[in-house]
């Protein structure tokens, strides 16, 4: 109860609560315009949040990242274009509603689903909390090295389809990363005699390059795109009693999303493809699935609203991000000394409950938000692509030369745009390099610190956990062995 | 296999060459030290990423290998290079700023941008001064974020010039 009113005197201050309300809003309309996202916001946001708290700081990314979801399905329900990749499923069964006539019934059960979803993984999270206080002290350093390798591992299987283009961009990550001089024994390492090169690649330079820029480029390089104006009437409380009927869905998507959002690297696409399947594979109707079922928008709208909150479990637990928002927002603790991993859930367990909490406020704000304002974003969501691109472009500018007020940071940014703008046009993934990158470093220096005490190889998973993430690592690998192997013979 | 878009191939080849000369450059570029363990190495972790970029490229490049067609390929590559007209855009900007100051930088290159990429009507133009103020003031003025007060400002009276050093 002591933490509780703790978390409470972290969180009730006028600062926190602004950043809230502008964190919860502000993601709300960058979710509803196709093209930006939460990826793109909170990349040039980011720099900005370094002279903030970093509760301040945190509450403003998160309340991006809480609800950007939310404003994302508002495009994909009434004009067939997801407003965030997440949203993509949403669109299956929203569009069609639409085209009968029922938008506003959809709007509605998708905010409805969207909030129950993010509720139920915060409630879940707090009563999990002194669990984890529990089990994260027992990770030690090589325990830390084993989650993040089964991480990258997780990241580049969860690709179906571009497994070896993902392990290319991971690879590439992992590379950038060691760029610089090398800490422990002050050698350079591909420097190629560069002195800018010397500090190494900023991870926050490279994450603005590839996110913000790239998009920017994206957007202005293609066709330019309007998007129809459509008005939606009507009040949208109704969801609340229709998600009623789908309890059983709903509670079940919702468990998928906490699952799946807690393993790094898997999150919203698995979550939702488990909580779609399982709802149509449980449903009277199945034929009614991808033509305007309202089982299968609660299924995907829950289930990509239970992850945000999830997500947080590996970075605060074990300081280790499972993809790439959540690898941004550790730039934010690292910036003020905080070490996210273990001691933080022992020692300063007021404060991931106040982050928690922080997130179940943020719902009920968006959820509000969304019922009075759903007219007025569907205005935000006809920006011309291009003048969108031209203004992603000039905001990114603050992102990077606010971090050093360097040209050369500007310049390698701008590199980075070109090449993220390369992987988008050919569909490749961009996510894995930041985790690479992120991951990367969090290996290379955990296991030198474990082979210290490590005299045999076996010694090193001789513990219980590190034995059991070996174990699974090594199920994984033979997993995967096996489907490739499978694909080989059918061809 | 997802469908392959054009493209993959040129960008296959251009990434395994990349790679290719990275581990060609290991011997000058990275330091080994002699009596010590194969995990404190600072080469252990360049050398994963480098084999893993070229050994994953080698697969990536063979998968396209058939699939591909050569005019489609040249098509995307020469869209690639237009996007450097933007990153371009992008550096004249940040060039821009330190010199005329952040104000007049962004009320410059977002309307110059937005008539550059097909828009000529004056509210288009007008609105693109309007956003580029908008994000000034919120990250300027009102945020403070660390961008320094133009060259062109040390020409301006005394109190002007310290009142937009600090909010422009």
């Amino acid at each position: 109860m002591d933490i509780l009113f703790s978390a409470f005197e972290i969180l009730l201050r006028w600062d926190v609560l602004i950043a809230l309300l502008i964190g919860s809003c502000g993601g709300v309309v960058i979710g509803a315009i196709p093209g930006v996202g939460p990826a793109v916001a909170i990349a040039i946001i980011l720099p900005a949040t370094f002279s903030l708290e970093p509760i301040v700081g945190l509450t403003l990314l998160l309340g991006i990242y809480g609800s950007a979801m939310y404003g994302g399905s508002i495009p994909a329900i009434l004009i067939n274009t997801p407003g965030t990749p997440v949203n993509a499923l949403t669109t299956y069964d929203g569009y069609p509603m639409t085209q009968r006539g029922e938008g506003r019934r959809a709007l509605s059960l998708a905010y409805s689903a969207s909030f129950f979803g993010g509720v139920f993984s915060i409630l879940c999270l707090i009563l999990l909390s002194p669990v984890l206080a529990y089990i994260a002290p027992m990770f030690g350093s090589r325990e830390i090295f084993l989650a993040a390798l089964l991480g990258i591992i997780l990241v580049i299987t969860a690709h179906k389809g571009q497994m070896f283009a993902a392990a290319m961009m991971a690879s590439l990550g992992i590379f950038v990363q060691t760029v610089g001089m090398e800490p422990i024994k002050y050698s350079k390492r591909f420097t190629f005699d560069q002195s800018w090169l010397t500090g190494g690649l900023n991870l926050i330079v490279v994450v603005l390059g590839l996110f913000a820029i790239s998009q920017a480029i994206l957007l202005l390089v293609e066709e330019d795109k309007r998007a129809k104006a459509v008005k939606v009437t009507g009040g949208l409380f109704q969801g609340l009693k229709e998600l009623g009927k789908h309890k059983r869905i709903a509670a079940v998507s919702a468990s998928f999303g906490v699952i799946m959002g807690m393993i790094p690297g898997v999150g919203e696409f698995t979550s939702q493809f488990l909580s779609y399947t399982y709802a149509k594979g449980s449903s009277k109707t199945p034929e009614k699935f991808g033509k305007g079922s309202t089982e299968g928008l609660v299924a995907s709208e829950t289930a990509n609203n239970a992850v945000p909150a999830a997500a947080m479990i590996p970075l605060l637990a074990l300081g280790i991000p499972g993809e790439a928002l959540t690898a941004m927002m550790l730039s934010v603790f690292y910036v003020h000394n905080v070490n996210p991993g273990p001691t933080l859930f022992q020692n300063h367990l007021d404060f991931v409950i106040a982050l928690y909490i922080s997130l179940l406020l943020l719902n009920v704000l968006v959820l509000i938000f969304l019922i009075f304002s759903t007219n007025s974003l569907l205005k935000v969501i006809q920006i011309p692509s291009r003048f969108l691109g031209m203004s992603i472009l000039i905001l990114s500018f603050v992102g990077v030369y606010s971090l050093r007020n360097s040209f050369t940071d500007c310049a390698v940014a701008a590199g980075f745009g070109i090449f993220g703008f390369i992987l988008k046009r050919l569909d490749l993934p961009i996510v894995p390099i930041i985790l690479g990158m992120v991951l990367g470093e969090i290996m290379e220096g955990k296991l030198r610190t474990s082979m210290m005490s490590v005299k045999s190889p076996i010694d090193f998973i001789n513990r219980p956990i590190a034995f059991i993430l070996f174990t699974i690592i090594i199920l994984v690998i033979l997993l995967q062995v096996r489907t490739l192997w499978k694909n080989l013979k059918k061809r | 296999m997802k469908n392959i878009k054009s493209g993959n191939l040129l960008f296959a080849i251009l990434f395994t060459i990349i790679s290719a000369f990275l581990i060609s450059q290991f011997p000058d570029q990275i330091k080994w030290f002699k009596k010590t363990k194969l995990t404190s190495q600072p080469a252990l972790w360049s050398a994963i990423g480098l084999i893993g970029m070229t050994f994953f490229s080698l697969i990536h490049l063979l998968l396209n290998f058939r699939t591909s067609n050569f005019k489609t390929e040249l098509k995307e590559g020469i869209i690639w290079i237009r996007s450097v007209e933007f990153a371009g855009w992008f550096l004249l900007y940040v060039i821009l700023v330190p010199n005329i100051g952040y104000l007049f930088a962004t009320i410059l290159v977002a309307p110059a941008l937005t008539y550059r990429v097909g828009y000529h009507d004056k509210v288009m133009i007008a609105c693109s001064i309007i956003t580029g103020l908008f994000i000034v003031l919120i990250f300027k003025t009102f945020l403070e974020v660390k961008i320094p007060g133009g060259a062109i400002y040390e020409f301006l009276p005394n109190t002007l010039r310290s009142f937009m050093i600090l909010n422009f």
